[in-house]
């Protein structure tokens, strides 16, 4: 009788299945990549190393590209131009046209029905699927691994490797899973789900480690919940994160533009449901956390693991870090986060800009109005989610509530379009770091879900939906 | 890529923890097509005032800082995101080697990609570092040793670990792509067994 083989992880499992040459005591493994997400910040200088060498892009038909970084959400003026923040970002967006066009690869431009975030428009075309090996220039690719996939973000020179030679050179990380006990409670999102288990982590506790999600709370979210929590795994410091396809993941894709239809798409889902961890197989660190005991949170510091429950305080700091933290955002010890009056809200980015996202926000907003000190902006995740929330009359009430309803694209998330929060002043945004500057310099970030931007946004300081007073009859 | 094989010189320390790139370089600076002059704008938010010019008495402005080629960052340096553009911010400031007690993954693999030699001390090491800022130090890569003289006088030695090809690549200045192209053979054995 063969020896049986040992068990195994999804993550073992879809390393394996990709492995071109194997990893030896002298040189990393190469893997191959199944999908390569492209937009315009990161891959100039890739596809000039190609240009160099006289090379093509070896797998055009694995390689997809979107204009999202660099864009304004500002719709053309008078004169028909769009409102880039400066010539060099307009050149940049034309770069990333310019080399699509001379290396053949699919293109999402301003023209596209489908541009949007790189990581909501590849699952959205059901471009990303179970099993696949996906990678982009861009560290929120953690967020495709809600589909079972090991997606991670990498940097330009392996860009213009995976360009050329559809591979990269990778060393195995190490296996990390990650047990959500219980059902969340009422008004417990995926992003409170996400800082809670990054609090817990801290910031780099997952580095050099593949996480896997599972559990009863993970098994229960969504599609767009997962996302959520999967793209949020990088700011444990952990590259990819990634939760084992089920019906959920099968009903989400059926029908989407790039997967197979009909008899053929029920053939490749059997193939997918039967990606998972094997029962015995072992992993490097493994926690299990009691998902029924978590509630919303909002980060009060400069970096993603340092957050509270709301209506409680702002923690004591207990080392120069955190003090540090605290005195860039104008906090001390025990203060009340409600006392903070929040200048900017921002619902949207790569992490928080779907159409459940949207909903959850104008659900908050409906009957409401925005505070009047309160700048608020609402930044659909792609021209579907823009289409599908403006047929549902979300804009509406996101107008009528004093927000502002924009064109999709990354937005404040990174402030690099002219989209940002000035100096000094407080934003409550749904996207994923709360560095020091990372809204625009001396910009004071709190994440949040967009329930609770919402809140804060209609309250005018830190608030949660608990917080609201009832909303208006509509008339 | 540039060979590196040893250097001495001296160390800046800039202690805080969880340097993010996004501190190393703000995103505004990120619509180039290509890292030249990037090294002008590293730590942009720290060391110049909002007319771009530098504040006196921060570390990164102190004579001789474009000349120290040792970065010693706090603990998780380089966390965040995926920008190759902060070790080449790095690099363009002056440095060719940044030395902590973790560095995040991404930031690693990006700095052992264009040539910034990343090397990780164990805690109580790094700690000793970040109390000898401006003082020189040796950084071998052939050994994979760190030489230091310690504030007592002592001469201490201490190993480091690196990935053994990116040891290799960086000891040669191989560029690592050059790897890859050469298993051309593999690679299409690969997609003809799918």
């Amino acid at each position: 009788m063969l020896p049986e083989s040992l068990p195994q992880s999804l993550f073992d499992k879809l390393w394996q299945s990709h492995v071109v040459q194997a990893q030896s005591e002298s040189t990393p493994a190469i893997i191959y990549i199944d999908l390569h997400l492209v937009h315009e910040v990161t891959s100039p200088q890739g596809f000039d190393m190609l240009r160099d060498r006289g090379i093509a892009v070896r797998c055009p038909e694995r390689t997809l590209a979107t204009l999202d970084h660099s864009t304004p959400t500002l719709p053309p003026g008078d004169d028909g131009q769009r409102p880039y923040i400066t010539k060099q970002a307009q050149r940049q967006v034309q770069t990333l046209r310019d080399n699509c066009r001379e290396f053949g690869i699919e293109l999402h431009d301003w023209d596209s029905p489908s541009r949007g975030i790189v990581h909501v428009m590849g699952p959205e075309l059901g471009a990303t699927q179970p099993g696949m090996t996906i990678v982009c220039g861009d560290s929120h690719t953690s967020t495709h691994g809600a589909f079972g996939a090991l997606a991670f973000g990498i940097g330009t020179t392996e860009v213009g490797h995976v360009l050329a030679k559809q591979c990269l050179l990778q060393n195995k990380p190490k296996s990390m899973r990650i047990n959500v006990e219980g059902k969340l409670a009422d008004g417990v999102t995926a992003k409170d789900l996400a800082l809670n288990i990054i609090r817990y982590l801290g910031m780099n506790g997952g580095t050099g480690f593949v996480i896997e999600y599972a559990g009863e709370a993970v098994r229960s979210l969504d599609m767009e919940s997962r996302m959520t929590l999967c793209n949020l795994t990088i700011e444990a410091g952990a590259r990819a994160g990634m939760i084992a396809p089920d019906e959920t993941t099968i009903n989400y894709l059926r029908g989407r533009a790039k997967v197979p239809q009909g008899e053929a798409f029920e053939q490749v889902a059997e193939k997918w449901l039967q990606l998972a961890s094997d029962l015995e197989a072992e992993f490097d660190s493994e926690i299990t956390l009691d998902g029924s005991a978590m509630r919303p949170a909002i980060t009060y510091g400069t970096d993603p693991g340092m957050s509270v429950a709301i209506g409680e305080p702002v923690p004591e700091a207990t080392n120069t870090t955190q003090e540090k933290a605290l005195q860039y955002m104008g906090f001390h010890g025990g203060q009340s986060m409600s006392e903070r009056k929040v200048d900017v809200v921002f619902v949207g980015s790569c992490t928080n800009g779907r159409i459940s996202d949207l909903r959850a926000a104008a659900n908050v907003l409906r009957g409401r109005s925005v505070a009047s000190h309160v700048r608020m902006l609402v930044v659909p995740g792609s021209e579907n989610i823009r289409k599908q929330a403006e047929s549902e009359g979300l804009h509406e009430v996101i107008i009528a509530a004093g927000a502002q309803w924009r064109l999709p694209g990354c937005s404040m998330c990174i402030a690099m379009n002219g989209d940002m929060v000035p100096a000094g002043k407080t934003a409550v945004s749904t996207s994923n770091r709360n560095f020091e500057g990372r809204q625009g310099a001396g910009s004071r970030t709190l994440l949040a879900s967009p329930e609770t931007a919402a809140a804060s946004a209609v309250m005018g300081c830190v608030a949660g939906v608990s917080d609201l007073e009832p909303a208006r009859e509509a008339s | 890529m540039q060979a590196f094989t040893k250097l001495t010189g001296p160390i800046l320390v800039l202690e805080q923890e969880n340097i993010d790139t996004d501190q190393i370089i703000p995103a505004r600076f990120l619509t180039a097509t290509d890292f030249d002059g990037i090294g002008e704008h590293a730590f942009a938010d720290w060391r110049l005032d909002d007319n771009g010019e530098p504040i006196p008495g921060h570390v990164l402005n102190r004579a001789g800082a474009r000349n120290s080629p040792i970065l010693v960052g706090g603990h998780n340096f380089g966390c965040g995101s995926s920008r190759e553009h902060a070790p080449h911010a790095l690099m363009g400031f002056g440095f060719r080697v940044v030395i902590s007690s973790q560095l995040a993954d991404i930031f690693r693999n990006n700095s052992q990609n264009v040539g910034l030699l990343p090397v990780v001390l164990e805690a109580d090491q790094h700690a000793a570092l970040l109390q000898m800022d401006g003082e020189e130090i040796t950084v071998d890569l052939e050994q994979c040793r760190v030489r230091v003289r310690t504030a007592d006088g002592a001469e201490q030695s201490w190993a480091f670990s690196i990935d053994p090809f990116a040891r290799h690549c960086l000891l040669r200045g191989l560029d690592r792509f050059d790897f890859l192209n050469q298993a051309e053979d593999a690679i299409v054995a690969y997609e003809e067994s799918r």
